[in-house]
């Protein structure tokens, strides 16, 4: 029961001290204030002790000013003030116990009510799990010592419960400026309202400690939370302004870019499925949509479903490449997978020549041909086709390996016969079928006069 | 791990009681509801209850089995018992269909047993959902599940993003409390050692614990000597290495989840997938499982010609299905761990390595497994190189995702992957050290990259610590105590 309460049974008056006048004497009246003066101001404590029928704190604290009439003075049984004697006999006298029977009972009862414990304690009773009212720390100082208490604890349960009740009681302003100063306990209160959902909350308390960067990615977390993609492309557009670095606020803009992209090309290719006209759609059937997913699968998609379009269309290979700056290497490195999966070997081939300036092809693979053959052999390439790469491998060990692996035979012949292998040459000449022409390559080479072996 | 099998080691403690008294508990907490009940049971105690007590046990007394998130049907019980772990989510679920009940007219009765314990924010929401006074509460005080011999899990995956991420101290707890118990069980204990803040606070706790309890010595001779408390932080270098050993294969392809692994139908190349319990009581197992991936063949090899006939087959997998494993699977995972391990670990090139993380990222090859190969580079590099840092992060947006913007800020936040800010990079000392590693046979993780990456370690520690305080006060005190230790 608070004090207030009390002021339902006794007179109410507007005095904005907590008085209240047992003898009958309105508060404020001459005869009250005489006695107040009298009685002096230092019978301890305390407006803490909001629960009467409970006793009193028996803890030290900030006595309160000129308060002698506190309610929790009255049932100290401090009788140190003359004036007080008085008020107690008023006590015994009057019909007031019959109010509040309740007050009247002995102070040894109290202890099993909450208030007995201080912060430490009442710390260490919610370390056990048991269950401790919080309510009886008014002050501001109070609160505090609670916390500080219980971070030193170490127990986050109870770090947790005692800012769930500071967060209720106190005005956040109030709230951020003392955890500003306090990081495990902040650490906690962020992490509670992540868990909560508390958004609004959460993003006042980092903009108060301006925390900008965390306001940004926090809002921007927020995306995974919305399903439809119309909802999420709008809300990605609003994140673009947000407090990001010069970084990260880019990879933003192409997140809100990409998803944009897609929803186009989504809704078209599903309108092309349906109409069932395109012999791509029909012999590959799409298994998932498009949406939400990464660049390079969405590049990948590209080469696969749109490879030969314009670079105006937002679907087309190289529109994605030039809007998102897509590497050389990455973008060879898909599109040959693309390609490869549709067994398009004359695409491949398109995309590792180059022509230089004199009108001369060259082969050129930024992703290196071991990575080219290993694709294509994936993708179950013919030999021909595989070992036109497989000769283009530059580290002769691996191309080797990778020529006797795939049964590139004219390649592992030309190593060979190129490093002036004899021994190995011959020992091919097994691996080969018999009277095959690989067989009288083989022949031939090692009745070369002309090459001078090395072994 | 299992044992090494020295002859003079005793024996391990008998962690049976630890199951058998978790066990009780929970029969005895359904109990307090009786009747016929439907059981909501949360997805990751489902598995650790499986290692205590057969489903069996619960039958007796449950009616349906519920995975929590999913909704009751029509015909279910008048009473529901939900087996979970302290979370918000959870709590809103049980709230929901309590104040659906209530909408329906339905009166049921509810139970809710936390597992370890409850947290005061799950009375809170379910207090503000006003469903506090509908049900009851009870704790299930699981600490410790023993997974083999000599291993003990507290089955808490949540503990290191809640600790090191979050800097939420909620399980600290939890973890006095294993440690009080272990300690009344298999103690007194003797010395107590501990690297890090984490271990520090736990250990103070239970201290704190311990003087409450008033438990004497109790004369008997312990079990259990000394205690060594590490935070995982102090070494984050062994935990991202790719594992080379059996088992760490096994975990890394397939995933040991709490002591066991579920092979899905592509590797059984049946229709069934099975679930096989690993652990030192699989004779196969238990001599494999420390041995290096190159040795597997060989190794393999012999022993079926040995034991084919007398393996009983349904301990687990059996020897011609564990070759051909290892040698489709694990084939390829060879070839790429070569390549991995050279760059990488052995502190060569760092252009070579970073030219592979690109690849790797490029061919979208797997996003742990990119990242894991990052912050291995980051840690053992005292951070990247800016120019790097930021070209690798916007390869792996573009190849995994636009979202995982957020991933690389936690990342950063932890100290796992971060930027090199001007003048940190290796010392000479360092870079010598990185020497010595590279006369040494390549493939194998040798105890010199150990001492490079503790090493380098203490740097990054140092960091760290200075990054976590985000008002920066500390930056000056940390590195000044890590150059004195160092």
């Amino acid at each position: 029961m608070e004090v207030n309460s009390l002021r339902d049974i006794v007179d109410d008056d507007d005095d904005d001290l907590e008085r209240v006048s047992w003898s009958g004497e309105p508060v404020g009246s001459i005869s009250w204030s005489i006695k107040e003066t009298a009685s002096g101001s230092t019978s301890s404590l305390d407006g803490r002790d909001s629960s009467l029928q409970k006793g009193s704190s028996s803890y030290a604290a900030l006595p309160k000013q000129g308060s002698s009439y506190s309610l929790s003075s009255l049932f100290k049984g401090r009788n140190k003030l003359s004036s007080f004697q008085s008020l107690s006999d008023a006590l015994t006298d009057t019909g007031v116990k019959n109010y509040a029977p309740e007050l009247r009972r002995p102070r040894a009862e109290y202890k099993d009510y909450s208030s007995d414990w201080s912060p430490k304690d009442t710390v260490r009773r919610m370390q056990r799990g048991k269950v401790c009212s919080l309510e009886r720390f008014r002050s501001l100082q109070d609160k505090l010592v609670l916390l500080d208490e219980a971070v030193s604890g170490h127990d986050g349960n109870v770090i947790t419960a005692v800012l769930i009740f500071l967060k209720r009681t106190l005005r956040r302003e109030i709230l951020f400026r003392e955890l500003e100063v306090r990081q495990v306990a902040l650490c906690h209160l962020i992490h509670f309202l992540r868990e909560t959902g508390e958004q609004k909350f959460l993003l006042d308390l980092l903009r108060f400690l301006d925390r900008t960067e965390e306001v940004a990615l926090s809002q921007y977390r927020e995306h995974l939370n919305i399903q439809d993609v119309e909802k999420r492309r709008e809300f990605l557009k609003g994140c673009i302004g947000l407090p990001f670095s010069a970084e990260d606020t880019s990879h933003i803009q192409d997140h809100y870019t990409l998803l944009e992209r897609q929803i186009i090309i989504e809704a078209n290719d599903r309108h092309l499925e349906m109409a069932g006209q395109s012999e791509l759609f029909r012999k590959y059937p799409r298994k998932a949509s498009i949406l939400n997913m990464p660049l390079v699968t969405t590049l990948f998609y590209s080469c696969f479903y749109h490879y030969t379009e314009a670079e105006g269309m937002f679907s087309s290979p190289t529109n994605l490449k030039k809007t998102f700056k897509i590497p050389d290497k990455q973008y060879v490195l898909t599109a040959l997978a693309a390609r490869a999966k549709l067994r398009a070997w004359g695409d491949v081939d398109a995309l590792l020549t180059t022509k230089n300036w004199l009108g001369y092809t060259k082969k050129k693979a930024p992703i290196g041909f071991h990575r080219v053959v290993e694709i294509l052999q994936r993708n179950n390439a013919p030999v021909q086709v595989l070992q036109e790469y497989v000769r283009l491998v530059e580290d002769v060990e691996t191309r080797l390996n990778l020529a006797t692996k795939y049964k590139c035979h004219d390649v592992v012949i030309e190593t060979y016969r190129d490093l002036k292998d004899r021994v190995q040459l011959t020992a091919y000449k097994c691996k080969v079928e018999r009277g095959s022409a690989e067989e009288e390559k083989i022949q031939s080479i090692l009745s070369n006069m002309q090459i001078r072996w090395k072994n | 791990m299992a044992l090494a099998g020295r002859r003079d080691a005793p024996e391990p403690p008998d962690f049976g009681i630890l199951k058998r008294l978790a066990r009780d508990q929970l029969v005895y907490l359904l109990e307090q509801l009786p009747g016929k009940k439907d059981l909501f049971i949360e997805a990751d105690l489902m598995s650790p209850l499986d290692r205590i007590a057969n489903v069996s046990i619960l039958k007796h007394d449950v009616d349906k089995l519920y995975k929590v998130e999913t909704r009751p049907g029509p015909g279910a019980s008048d009473q529901f018992c939900f087996l979970v772990r302290p979370r918000v989510r959870t709590m809103r679920f049980i709230a929901d269909i309590v104040n659906a009940d209530k909408m329906s007219g339905r009166s049921r009765k509810y139970k809710i047993i936390f597992s370890p314990q409850k947290f005061y924010a799950c009375e809170m929401i379910l207090e503000e959902e006003g469903v506090f006074g509908d049900v009851t509460c009870d704790e299930w005080s699981f600490y410790l599940l023993p997974l083999d011999e000599d291993i003990i899990s507290m089955e808490l995956p949540e503990f290191f993003r809640d600790y090191f991420l979050e800097g939420d101290h909620r399980w600290i707890n939890p973890v006095a409390r294993a440690l009080q118990l272990l300690n009344s069980l298999y103690g007194p204990f003797g010395k107590t050692y501990g690297i890090g803040r984490c271990a520090k606070m736990s250990y103070e706790l239970w201290q704190d614990l311990e003087e409450e309890s008033e438990s004497e010595g109790q004369g008997r001779k312990p079990e259990i000597g000394h205690v060594f408390l590490m935070d995982r932080d102090t070494d984050y270098v062994t935990a991202l290495c790719s594992q080379v050993v059996y088992e760490g294969l096994v975990d890394d392809t397939f995933r040991i989840k709490c002591g066991s692994v579920d092979f899905g139908p592509d590797v059984t190349s049946s229709d069934k997938s099975i679930k096989v319990l690993l652990n030192s009581q699989d004779k196969v197992f238990s001599q494999i499982r420390n041995e290096h991936f190159s040795s597997m063949f060989g190794f393999l090899s012999q022993k079926s010609r040995n034991l084919q006939a007398q393996y009983d087959r349904r301990r687990g997998m059996d020897i011609k299905q564990m070759k051909d494993f290892v040698s489709q699977e694990l084939k390829g995972l060879k070839q790429e761990h070569r390549l991995l391990s050279l760059p990488l670990l052995e502190g060569f090139d760092i252009r070579e390595s970073t030219s592979f993380i690109e690849e790797h990222i490029d061919r979208q090859v797997s996003p742990i497994e990119s990242l894991r190969l990052m912050c291995l580079l980051s840690i053992t590099e005292n951070g990247l190189v800016p120019k790097d840092y930021r070209s690798l992060k916007t390869q792996y947006l573009q190849s995994y995702g636009p979202e995982h913007l957020l991933t690389f800020h936690n990342l950063k936040r932890i100290g796992l992957l971060m930027e090199q800010s001007a003048g940190e990079t290796l010392t000479a000392v360092e870079s010598k050290v990185s020497k010595l590693v590279t006369d040494r046979a390549a493939g194998k993780i040798t105890d010199a990259f150990n001492s490079l990456a503790r090493k380098s370690n203490f740097r990054a520690i140092s960091k760290k610590l200075g990054l976590v305080c985000p008002r920066g006060e500390l930056a000056g005190h940390s590195a000044h105590g890590a150059q004195s230790s160092a």
